[in-house]
């Protein structure tokens, strides 16, 4: 592209986000303040921003992976619980709780809601963004947690760190899951996907988007293109001018995208477990057909939903049973980079 | 207790570190001085002043404001050596240590160690004209140009003084009888060399001159120790390993065994948050001193690797954070396979009998236009692949890819031919065809016998056997491009009939070298007899069938099937 087209484009984007960071400063009204422990966060400490709905089952664990990995304070936007997750939030002490009613889905799935917090709180600061079904590992997180991976990251002036989503699921119909609160998810839903993902680069952000694991191969296999985004970015040292464009997949500026090398080498990356498939699947699947809130079509994933709500089993004589880190990152799903 | 070593320590963060370090030094009977960074926090500094306030042997220095790769480093370090010397007669030796750094063995053993090397200075002291591990591109120019300023303080004025100065081709002379080395700040220097460097009558010169070169803690002590030392041991006594851009590794919890087995003395830098090791290696100890030299090669072995998977990655993986451009792969694919063209249609059950002959996974057309033929005519296959067209034509040279990640250590065969997916404008063949690892084997016109067979009228046959034809030209000329890098051989059909068991052999001395080729029975051929008036046929059809070389046109096909309508 010639330059001025470069200059144009880098105008367009500067644009966009400018847009987004006001419309999280509008949609920030739409968040009230029920605990507010912010002044417990200190210099320095990481942080875990997350949206939720209804997640009083998976939360007991997520806080506790998330401790154990040295987050030092959550900031928690409630959309309208009412299975106790305000009540576990509430009473936990390194937990700051915001509650909205308004539309997950004018909110863009939540991302307003965060990106407002994070712009108030989470300069300065690297910042975790997750929902409560995704658990962060990366290489080594059982003996260096986030504030020496961190500490790394800032050493090599990355701003940014990328992560692979990957699909948890069990062996069986999805309804046959029994899981208690509290318990690792890993031990229920053992099972992924070790080499079924696709990648193609998107030039315009400058990002790489992978697709595929079990939900494309289950639900997509017509349509691979409308299959699961699995691109991540959860770990970002943020700065007042950051926005998220598509969830937590992609950012701008676009420079915070380049979580991939691409002259060969390998960076350093982690893994989201995704535990999406936890009981409960179904009635979720079912309250989203009908809240129709996901992504920009609605109607468009009505067949996903039903299928879902189906429980289907996802697992093949080719899946790999989860047994922690080294296995994913000889698997190649995440890399140790330079990080020896 | 007699102290012949003592420590001068350079601290500006994890004072809390630093002074259990320092503690565990001065508790063992060595003398510490300790110099801290002026921009480190009064608080901070007044806490580790009170932490070690009963240790009588470890004392301050002045302080100055230390900038990386700036001069101020070598100011604090003379300070502290100074005071140290000044204070401490009996000290023999000084070891300069950072708040990073961790000492792995007792105190005593250090001192026996390097009682057994009298009169030496540790100190890592290369010329400058010889090293190739400086980063960022400035060497000799360290010594020659002028830096007043700090990289890390203003990154672009740093860069255009640095232009600049080319431009008008600076260069400061250097004092003369000096001899620029660099090398790693971390020594250990005998009582004798540094008392010299640091009276030395010309010392104000040097001063002024490496002030306003390029880091002088780096090249300092290491360019001036050549002038005064008695016997130069060129390494540095800490352990300490250096990045692709000239950054220290860190240790942490999960390096202790390694640690432990290197027998190194002091290492860094030590991640503050590594409450094992700090924990492990400055608890007391019992048991008999060790006099076990030092064995950095296995950390050495460990941080290379890691260092090699950030720069060239593993061969044909392409993942979240490596997805390398074009022929930037370091190999396109992770292992070897085999790709065949043709067999299947000349041979009666060719991937039974490959399958069972060489030690590999033999899947049919992995491409077919339907679904991808896995060995065993699998619905999912390793890593978790679909036999799904949709989903392996969505992307095919990822399902090439991920299928040859997915199975390393087991070389997989398939199929291929010009009915097959060939991706967007051949996209499939352009890669293997440019994959070191691919072996492509190609018998060309070998599609007509599956339409010979078929025993369909040929006027119907023509427009296809037309497009298969214009196909596997297009396949031949890429397999004959100059970008190819695959082992690929090509015979038109009428060759590879001549002497099949010959081309068998050759292929499969690549597949599976030890086997004994020349005592393999060969495949059955199917029963072709006819195939040249088949030909023939099309050829009165209009169509002219080249590829496979000449048939000649036999009169009736034995086999009733097999004859044209």
């Amino acid at each position: 592209m010639s330059r001025a087209g470069d200059l144009w484009q880098d105008y367009l984007w500067r644009r966009r986000r400018q847009l987004r960071l006001a419309r999280a400063l509008r949609k920030r009204r739409e968040l009230a303040s029920v605990v507010d422990r912010t002044d417990l966060i200190r210099p320095g400490d990481v942080l875990a921003f997350t949206t939720l709905r209804n997640e009083a089952a998976r939360l007991p664990f997520f806080l506790a992976h998330y401790r154990a990995l040295g987050v030092r304070h959550f900031l928690v936007v409630d959309n309208d619980s009412d299975d106790g997750s305000r009540e576990i939030l509430g009473e936990a002490p390194d937990v700051s709780l915001w509650h909205t009613r308004a539309s997950y889905r004018a909110s863009r799935f939540g991302v307003d809601w965060m990106q407002g917090l994070l712009m108030r709180y989470g300069r300065g600061h690297w910042c975790v963004s997750v929902d409560a079904d995704e658990l962060l590992v990366y290489p080594h997180h059982d003996t260096r947690p986030l504030p020496a991976l961190c500490d790394f990251l800032d050493g090599e002036g990355e701003a940014s760190f990328g992560a692979l989503m990957l699909d948890l699921y069990p062996q069986g119909p999805l309804d046959a899951v029994r899981y208690t609160p509290g318990q690792d998810p890993t031990a229920v839903l053992p099972f992924y996907d070790r080499a079924n993902y696709t990648i193609s680069r998107k030039r315009d952000l400058d990002a790489l988007w992978i697709q595929g694991g079990p939900r494309s191969r289950t639900f997509f296999a017509d349509r691979p293109e409308r299959g699961p985004t699995l691109t991540k970015v959860p770990l970002v040292k943020w700065h007042w001018r950051y926005a998220y464009v598509n969830s937590t997949h992609t950012l701008l500026p676009r420079a915070l995208n380049r979580i991939y090398d691409d002259q060969g080498g390998e960076k350093l990356s982690g893994v989201l477990l995704h535990t999406k498939f936890l009981p409960g699947i179904g009635a979720k699947s079912a309250e989203e057909k009908t809240r129709r809130q996901h992504f920009g079509e609605p109607g468009a994933f009505d067949a996903y939903y039903d299928a879902l709500i189906a429980a289907p089993d996802l697992w093949t004589p080719h899946s790999t049973q989860y047994r922690g880190w080294r296995q994913l990152e000889a698997e190649g799903l995440m890399s140790r980079g330079g990080w020896g | 207790m007699s102290a012949r070593l003592g420590f001068i320590m350079l601290v500006h963060t994890a004072l809390d570190r630093a002074a259990q370090v320092a503690r565990y030094l001065a508790e063992a009977g060595s003398p510490v001085v300790i110099h801290v960074d002026a921009r480190t926090l009064p608080q901070a500094r007044e806490a580790l002043v009170s932490a070690l306030k009963d240790l009588p042997d470890v004392r301050f220095c002045t302080r100055h404001r230390c900038d990386w790769g700036t001069w101020s480093l070598v100011a604090a370090m003379q300070s502290a050596s100074e005071l140290l010397l000044r204070e401490f007669p009996g000290v023999e030796r000084v070891y300069a240590l950072s708040g990073a750094c961790l000492p792995l063995r007792p105190v005593a053993e250090l001192e026996a160690w390097l009682d057994r090397h009298p009169d030496t200075d540790f100190i890592e002291s290369v010329n400058v004209g010889d090293v190739n591990w400086t980063k960022g591109g400035l060497s000799e120019e360290r010594f020659t140009l002028h830096f007043p300023v700090g990289f890390k303080r203003n990154k672009w004025l740093f860069d255009r003084l640095v232009d600049a100065q080319r431009l008008l081709h600076v260069k400061r002379s250097i004092p003369d009888g000096v001899v620029p080395h660099i090398g790693s700040q971390w020594w250990c220097l005998t009582r004798e060399t540094l008392e010299r460097i640091l009276q030395d009558p010309r010392r104000a010169q040097f001063d002024r001159y490496f002030r306003r070169v390029w880091i002088p803690d780096e090249s300092y002590f290491q360019t001036l120790v050549r002038l005064h030392a008695r016997k130069i041991e060129s390494r540095s006594p800490t352990l300490g390993k250096f990045d692709h851009q000239g950054k220290p590794h860190v240790f942490y919890d999960d390096h202790l065994q390694l640690l432990r087995r290197s027998d190194c003395f002091m290492a860094r830098k030590i991640w503050r948050g590594s409450d094992r090791l700090y924990a492990h290696f400055l608890a007391p100890r019992d048991g008999a001193p060790s006099a076990a030299e030092p064995q950095p090669s296995r950390i050495d072995r460990h941080f290379a690797r890691a260092t090699e998977q950030r720069i060239r990655g593993r061969a044909g993986l392409y993942m979240a954070s490596r997805f390398p451009g074009l022929n930037r792969e370091n190999g396109k694919t992770a292992e070897p396979y085999s790709v065949f063209q043709g067999f299947t249609e000349v041979f009666r059950d060719f991937e039974g009998w490959l399958g069972a002959v060489a030690s590999c996974r033999v899947h049919g057309h992995l491409f077919a236009r339907k679904k991808a033929e896995f060995a065993g005519r699998e619905k999912f296959f390793a890593g978790g692949l679909s036999d799904s067209a949709s989903l392996r034509d969505y992307n095919p040279r990822a399902f090439l890819t991920n299928l040859l990640w997915a199975t390393r250590g087991e070389r997989q065969c398939f199929q291929f031919g010009p009915a097959d997916t060939q991706g967007k404008a051949y996209e499939l063949l352009w890669f293997m065809s440019a994959d070191s690892n691919a072996q492509i084997s190609v018998i060309t016109g070998a599609w007509a016998v599956p339409l010979y067979r078929s025993g369909r009228d040929v006027a119907q046959i023509r427009a296809e056997a037309a497009r298969l034809q214009r196909i596997e030209s297009d396949m031949i000329d890429i397999l004959h491009s100059p970008h190819v890098r695959a082992r690929i051989r090509i015979w038109t059909m009428a060759e590879f009939l001549e002497n099949p068991a010959e081309a068998l052999h050759a292929l499969f001395d690549e597949i599976a070298p030890q086997s004994q080729s020349r005592l393999l029975q060969t495949p059955e051929l199917v029963d072709l007899s006819g195939f040249g008036s088949f030909l023939q046929e099309l050829r009165n059809q209009g169509m002219q069938p080249v590829l496979m070389g000449e048939f000649p046109t036999t009169p009736e096909a034995p086999d009733p099937s097999h004859r044209m309508k």
